[in-house]
């Protein structure tokens, strides 16, 4: 009897990430949404720049794969062409808070019904650890040798926090891949998020805490440790709005 | 024939977008392109399709991008600045091999330059703009009724080859009014079984992307690609020949510079000066045969452009340089009259002038 299978939200193509990354875990999640709705053969997935690049690879469905940071604006003309089509981003903080912020902004101001995943590791992966616009303050990154000093480079951005101001957006949560219980809530989360697209409820954005083993220097287990320590304090897991719910 | 009626050109231009078939326009405010947003603004709603004015150039671009992947016909439309922000999503599209059409009313430059009609956007039209290998259909309208006509040419040219196109007119073309024929062009209609509709609707996964780590794909997919130019510069090349039978300088020029110059070469021509022109409607691919031809008969060459002499390189290498090439032109926002392009020519008769 099998008890456990590969959905089929995933292609068969061997994942390129690094050991201990949580890209694999937070893909799955995303596949298997797509696919219990029954949506997979209706979606069409954005790969972004940074280490998810190759997610067109992975996902079992149409991708388009966008220029850094522009996904939310080619995921914008993807559904407007398409408005009964299901279209996700799939972005690290790099591409999302930094080069990629305006889009990220206007798309929720827009209340563009689409889904985005947000992946938040606190650094540059594929350019080898460099610091990101959510580098925590004193974190030592390439770019930051001596610490993140945030009386030169600034604060993090807390994506979440900065949308729940915007109107237009409907739903953003942020979630943790960092253990069972909290996996099982970014599944919940991530399918809600294309639940609401699907019902036509606009802008659903959700930030998931990953780890980065091998640009934080650290063994999976460590990196996992450090984002119970340290990521969960600066970025609080929870829903930050929910539109509709509030309506209720 | 129907009636005509008077339009700017930037309206003209967008009706005919509409027309042929566009109904996803993503654009950001610039003068002096301004009236083609504000076209698409009132008639995009009406008739079911999208008006959407993105945060920046840069976003409107790749709406078009993420419209044109999911196979429908989609447009944005800029001036100089813009066009330059929209450069990098330009790239990808063409890396993409991604139709649409991409309007630049050009302003004078370089910089925030001015609001004032130029041509100063040649070498990033025809030349690149964005980075890597590739090029653009690039379409030079002189009229209001070609704003009109070369929109559907763009649409269908894209289509065709999977190539973005770019109608470079510049500000005069898209403010200035004249009576147009909105008779309908031919709507060439091409199968697009690769856009990124859902797998349910095609065979296997579709994958919109210009990326390869692998060197020797990458090389061959832009060597294919580079076929399909080849085809582009074999097939459709557009130029208008004027006056040019017994011609012994031919003014070479487009959009605005060539109606200036057509002025002057009717006024030359009753001094005695056989003058005549010849008029490169696709920049790119750029009529090189025309003007090789023409190097064996006539005397000379004159450039005239609303820039610095962005076109003289691709005149002297199209003749071959076997006959001299000269330049006159403006920059700057300001036009040139036809006053002054004759004085150039009969400067060249005297043997006056100075060679490019």
């Amino acid at each position: 009897m099998v008890v456990f299978e590969k959905t089929k939200g995933l292609t068969d193509a061997p994942l390129h990430y690094c050991p201990g990354c949580t890209h694999g875990i937070i893909h799955r999640l995303v596949a298997e949404s797509l696919a219990e709705l029954g949506v997979l053969d209706k979606t069409v997935g954005i790969a972004s720049v940074g280490c998810s690049v190759f997610s067109y690879n992975y996902f079992n469905c149409d991708m388009i794969q966008a220029a850094h940071g522009r996904a939310p604006a080619v995921a914008t003309g993807a559904k407007r062409a398409n408005p009964e089509k299901i279209v996700f981003t799939y972005q690290g903080d790099g591409d999302l808070a930094a080069i990629g912020t305006a889009e990220t902004v206007h798309a929720a101001a827009r209340n563009e019904n689409i889904t985005i995943i947000f992946v938040n590791n606190a650094i540059y992966g594929m350019t080898g650890g460099q610091m990101a616009p959510t580098t925590l303050p004193n974190q030592i990154t390439q770019t930051s040798p001596y610490g993140r000093d945030t009386t030169v480079v600034g604060y993090p951005v807390k994506v979440c926090e900065m949308l729940s101001e915007i109107t237009g957006a409907s739903y953003l949560e942020r979630v943790a891949v960092n253990n069972v219980k909290n996996i099982r809530a970014a599944k919940k989360a991530i399918k809600h998020a294309f639940e609401n697209q699907i019902a036509g409820k606009g802008f659903s954005l959700i930030e998931v805490l990953s780890t980065c083993p091998t640009n934080w220097g650290l063994s999976p287990e460590e990196a996992i440790k450090w984002l119970d320590e340290n990521m969960e304090t600066y970025y609080p897991l929870g829903v930050y709005k929910d539109k509709y719910k509030e309506e209720k | 024939m129907s009636e005509k009626v008077l339009m700017k050109g930037n309206e003209a231009l967008a009706e005919a977008a509409i027309m042929a078939g566009c109904r996803h326009y993503f654009g950001y405010p610039i003068t002096p392109q301004t009236e083609v947003a504000a076209y698409m603004a009132k008639r995009m709603p009406k008739i079911g399709g999208t008006f959407l004015q993105a945060e920046s150039e840069v976003a409107a671009i790749n709406m078009v991008l993420g419209a044109a992947a999911c196979g429908v016909r989609a447009m944005t439309s800029s001036s100089s600045p813009g066009i330059s922000l929209k450069s990098e999503g330009i790239s990808y599209m063409a890396g993409c091999e991604l139709p649409a059409l991409i309007v630049n009313v050009q302003r004078g430059g370089p910089g925030l330059g001015g609001i004032q009609p130029s041509q100063s956007d040649y070498f990033q039209a025809t030349k690149g703009g964005g980075h890597g290998d590739y090029h653009l259909i690039v379409l030079a309208p002189a009229s209001v009724q070609e704003m009109f006509d070369m929109t559907f040419k763009g649409f269908n040219l894209a289509d065709k080859y999977r190539v973005p196109a770019m109608i470079l007119a510049d500000g005069t073309m898209g403010q200035m009014m004249e009576p147009v024929s909105l008779d309908a062009s031919t709507i060439e209609t091409y199968e697009k079984p690769w856009a990124t509709t859902g797998t349910a609707e095609h065979e296997g996964r579709n994958v919109i992307n210009s990326l390869s780590l692998s060197p020797a794909q990458l090389e061959q997919w832009n060597i294919s690609r580079y076929e399909r130019y080849a085809a582009i510069e074999k097939d459709e090349v557009m130029y208008e020949e004027f006056m040019m039978d017994d011609a012994e300088i031919c003014v070479v020029a487009f959009g605005i510079a060539a109606r200036v110059s057509k002025n002057a070469i009717v006024e030359a021509r009753k001094r005695g000066l056989k003058v005549g022109m010849i008029r490169p409607i696709t920049l790119w691919p750029f009529p090189k045969a025309v003007l090789n031809k023409a190097a064996d008969k006539v005397k000379a060459f004159l450039s005239v452009e609303l820039n610095m002499g962005q076109m003289v390189d691709d005149v002297k290498l199209a003749t071959g340089c076997k006959k001299p090439v000269y330049f006159y032109g403006r920059t700057g926002g300001v036009i040139m009259t036809p006053e002054e392009v004759l004085s150039a020519l009969t400067k060249i008769e005297k043997g006056e002038a100075k060679q490019w």
